[in-house]
């Protein structure tokens, strides 16, 4: 609204801003599931950047940031779906989910 | 820029921030499909109804779902005793806000060459599947492997852990 | 010789198969040497001059080449029949003789080598393929006379003759070397570039060596060292007499009538080489002679006297007919330094038929009385070996040069009238007439040893199987009638060689000269005869008794019976400088080399002691070191990988971070 020089920047700052929260989620919290979550933030941030340059940039019928960013979501979901399947079974060993007690690779 | 862009992506921040702060665990997962919500919309005032919709098919339909299973199945609703955050939870913030940092002055560094608002795009779904099916059908049919595989892979990984444990 | 190869592969008890292969292959080459010298005699019947040659080139190198050939004229000719023929008996003989041998296939398969050799030697138109062959001979007879290895004095025997003809060889080797030097090709005949033939002669004579010889004197004489070696002659004789450890049928085989024949053969085939520059009348008889032909006949006359003189005191009935061999090969040599290539090869021809018949017979007396060979030890035998005696008394008498109806008597006859003939070489005339009567005194005395008296041997003495005497009954046939051919009335032989036609003519007979000279020979026979019938006739001396001829000139028996010291004076003389020289040399193997040896692995053990220094304390010390330091900056580092997630993501964020500002700040405008 005020001194954007393009909305393409208003979308950037946003998508910028997601990333950075969804990054300290993913560096701080001990939970392996809340680190998920971030990394799931941050991924949609991307997205958002995709479908925003897609909007705004030039030849927008190439659908090239629609489709990566579909694809995007189509990659992610699965990605969650491991990820989540290998927390539930370390959390099966270890019989916890606390990441700052999980050192095994420790050399 | 209108007021409801504002709001939607304030929404959006704060089911962001919601998530990483809080600490009972499934009411972060709830945060965060806040947050894929506020997405959604973000996505479809760009005109990207399509991805819009994709979005919250997926995103709130199977991945937060699927994080609150996760969270059910490891207890993660209870409080740990030791804190939500680890020790060193200053250093993740500061590495998080110094990518910001680089984030935000990229875009204002660039910002008077960023293109302008140009007309909404006529895009249809059927040009979308036009395209998946002609120029993107390779990625297309990758991503069904890929997601073939990731299916089993999960379904290995959970079983495997059953059969030893019994 | 491939019968030789096979038979070497066969084991011992296969005997009738190496038997057979043996016979049968120098049966087939019988053949064929019958047919090539029928060939030849068709084209000399009809008046063609054979020298039917095939040469090829073995060896070249840039624009030189050497080449080898086999060639047939009449002198091949005659000589592969002799050869396969007399072989061939002697090889039935030995199925007889080495039936209770058991090493007959190993013998059998010598002995087909030995043959593969000397018909090699025979047709053989290089000079160097004939070195080879002559080398191959020189072995088989090495492996032949000490055949019996594990008896010692067989096995030195064997070693002898190898190294005293080897001596010969050396000189015959520089000879070749000359010879290829000089003319550029050592092949006999090759249509007129040939070593003996006109162009190489002439240039031969062109060239001067030393002591006023030209150098195909030289070379001549080189060549006839090697031939003296083969054939004894007398510095290099010490062998033959030796080589009789071997088993019978070698010594007829080899030392009878082939091998030492070779030499003679070898004289033969050089002979223009020999006679080069001798003024050749137009009737081809020889008219004026050469250095080494003069040398060749005193060798020869000197060799026929030495031998005939030892041979008369020895008491072994091989010895004996090993030192007549020496002398009748020293006759051969006269014969062919003064009459010419004719007259020494009929001598050799009909030597080898009865020299072999002797051999044989000996053999065949021997095998008779178990293995006796001390003649005094024999005696009486006339009755009980009827055949065998037969047959020796034949060749008995060809030896001696018995007038008229003996092969032996025309051949020697022809060395002496050549030698009485000649103009310019007196002496040897006297020197061959005096061995003529020894050959007949020391025959007499050995046959009438054997033969005449009473038995004095162990057990009882019997004729040997048929196997054995039937070679004999042939060879005493041809011991008779091949003197045909070499009567003055029908000189064929003589013809034959060189190449005209022979014209029967018994007025020959009758030629004042040659009577004179039939009588006087025929007279010394008679008298050799009859003193040594004399002297031992049907006497029978125990063998403790001293011999008759000894009881009259007592020191100079000894000194005969003890072979004239030839062999003593070897021993003393050379044998004993090489001794001492061995001495010599492996003190400075051992001493000086040795010494050098020590100091130089010394030296390296010093090396290595230091390198070892270096090694543990430096090398290992500082890698050590460095190990450690690397130990220590891996633990370091490995404190980075504490296993946290959350902190190898911080850090890749991190990384992000800063390589991201780098590339904004560096694309600035």
């Amino acid at each position: 609204m005020t001194g954007f020089a393009s909305p393409l920047e208003a979308y950037l700052l946003v998508a910028a801003l997601l990333f950075a929260i969804g990054l300290a989620g993913a560096l701080t919290r001990r939970n392996a599931i809340l680190v998920l979550i971030g990394i799931e933030l941050m991924l949609n941030a991307a997205n958002l950047n995709f479908i925003a340059f897609w909007r705004y940039g030039p030849h927008p019928e190439a659908l090239t940031g629609m489709m990566f960013a579909i694809f995007s979501i189509a990659v992610a979901a699965a990605e969650a779906a491991v990820g989540l399947g290998l927390v539930i079974s370390i959390y099966r060993h270890a019989k916890t989910t606390d990441l700052d007690q999980m050192n095994r690779m420790k050399g | 820029m209108s007021v409801i862009f504002f709001l939607v992506a304030a929404l959006t921040v704060a089911g962001g921030l919601a998530a990483v702060l809080f600490k009972n665990t499934v009411h972060c997962a709830l945060a965060v499909t806040v947050a894929f919500a506020g997405l959604a919309l973000l996505f479809l005032s760009l005109d990207a109804q399509f991805a819009g919709f994709a979005q919250v098919l997926v995103y709130i339909g199977a991945v937060a779902i699927l994080v609150v299973f996760a969270i059910l199945l490891t207890r993660g609703s209870e409080t740990p005793q030791s804190g939500v955050f680890s020790k060193s939870w200053f250093t993740g913030l500061v590495i998080a806000a110094g990518i910001f940092a680089v984030l935000g002055w990229a875009v204002m560094q660039s910002a008077h060459a960023l293109p302008q608002q140009a007309a909404a795009p006529a895009v249809t779904v059927h040009d979308i599947g036009v395209a998946l099916v002609g120029r993107y059908v390779l990625p297309l049919e990758i991503v069904a492997l890929l997601l073939t595989a990731a299916t089993i892979g999960a379904v290995i990984v959970a079983l495997h852990e059953k059969e030893r444990t019994q | 010789m491939v019968a030789a190869g096979i038979v070497a592969l066969l084991k011992q008890p296969q005997r009738k198969a190496s038997a057979a292969l043996a016979i049968g292959s120098l049966g087939i080459s019988l053949l064929l040497s019958l047919a090539a010298f029928a060939h030849v005699v068709s084209d000399w019947a009809n008046g063609i001059a054979t020298r039917e040659t095939v040469n090829f080139t073995w060896i070249q190198t840039g624009s030189s080449t050497v080449d080898l050939g086999w060639v047939l004229d009449p002198l091949s000719a005659i000589m592969l029949v002799m050869v396969c023929f007399v072989g061939l008996l002697i090889f039935i003989y030995s199925t007889g003789y080495m039936e209770h041998d058991e090493n007959f296939t190993r013998f059998f398969c010598f002995l087909a080598l030995f043959a593969g050799a000397m018909l090699g030697v025979v047709i053989a138109n290089s000079l160097l393929l004939l070195f080879m062959c002559w080398e191959l001979v020189g072995l088989t007879s090495y492996l032949l006379i000490g055949f019996w290895y594990h008896k010692p004095s067989a096995a030195a025997a064997a070693k002898k003759a190898f190294l005293t003809t080897r001596v010969g060889d050396i000189f015959f080797f520089l000879g070749i070397v000359w010879l290829f030097n000089a003319t550029g090709t050592l092949l006999f005949y090759n249509h007129g570039s040939g070593s003996m033939e006109g162009l190489a002669l002439a240039n031969l004579l062109t060239q001067h060596a030393a002591l006023g010889l030209t150098a195909a004197g030289a070379i001549a004489l080189l060549i006839f060292a090697g031939a003296a070696g083969k054939s004894g002659q007398l510095p290099l004789h010490v062998w033959l007499p030796d080589a009789m450890e071997g088993p019978t049928p070698v010594s007829a085989l080899i030392h009878a009538a082939t091998m030492v024949a070779a030499g003679v053969y070898l004289i033969a085939r050089v002979y223009p080489l020999m006679s080069a520059g001798a003024l050749v009348t137009s009737s081809g008889e020889i008219a004026g002679t050469t250095t080494p032909l003069i040398v060749v006949t005193w060798i020869g006359a000197a060799t026929a006297v030495f031998a005939a003189l030892i041979a008369v005191a020895q008491d072994d009935i091989k010895r004996i007919l090993a030192y007549s061999t020496v002398s009748q090969l020293g006759y051969m040599m006269a014969g062919l330094g003064l009459g010419g290539v004719a007259v020494g090869m009929f001598h050799l021809i009909t030597h080898a038929f009865f020299k072999a018949l002797l051999f044989m017979g000996a053999g065949s007396v021997i095998h008779g009385c178990h293995e006796e060979q001390d003649i005094r030890k024999m005696g009486g035998l006339r009755p009980q070996m009827r055949i065998t005696f037969y047959t020796y008394a034949a060749g008995m008498l060809a030896l001696c040069g018995f007038p008229l109806f003996f092969s032996g008597f025309w051949s020697k006859d022809a060395i002496l009238e050549a030698a009485h003939k000649s103009d310019f070489i007196k002496g040897p005339y006297y020197l061959l007439v005096f061995g003529a009567l020894l050959t007949a005194f020391y025959m007499i005395r050995q046959v009438s040893y054997v033969f005449f008296g009473n038995w004095r041997g162990h057990g009882h003495a019997h004729e040997s199987p048929r196997v054995m005497t039937a070679p004999l009954a042939i060879l005493a046939f041809f011991a008779v009638v091949l003197g045909a051919i070499g009567t003055p009335a029908w000189p064929w032989f003589h013809a034959f060689l060189d190449g005209h036609a022979a014209a029967i003519d018994l007025h020959a007979f009758v030629e004042a000269d040659f009577l004179k000279l039939l009588l006087t020979s025929g007279l010394i026979v008679f008298l050799g005869l009859g003193l040594g019938w004399a002297l031992y006739g049907n006497k029978s001396p125990r063998p403790e008794e001293p011999d008759a001829l000894e009881k009259a000139v007592p020191w100079i028996w000894t000194a005969l019976r003890d072979r004239l010291y030839v062999d003593e004076f070897y021993g003393v003389t050379f044998i004993a400088f090489y001794a001492w020289w061995a001495r010599v040399a492996d003190w400075f193997d051992r001493r000086v080399w040795g010494g050098v040896v020590a100091w130089i692995a010394w030296i390296f053990g010093l090396w290595a002691h230091l390198n070892r220094r270096i090694d543990t304390h430096w090398v290992d010390g500082s890698f050590d070191k460095a190990c450690e330091e690397l130990s220590t900056g891996g633990g370091l580092l490995a404190r980075a990988q504490n296993g946290r997630v959350q902190i190898y993501l911080r850090v890749l964020a991190v990384a992000v971070v800063a390589f991201a500002a780098i590339l904004i700040w560096s694309s600035r405008p």
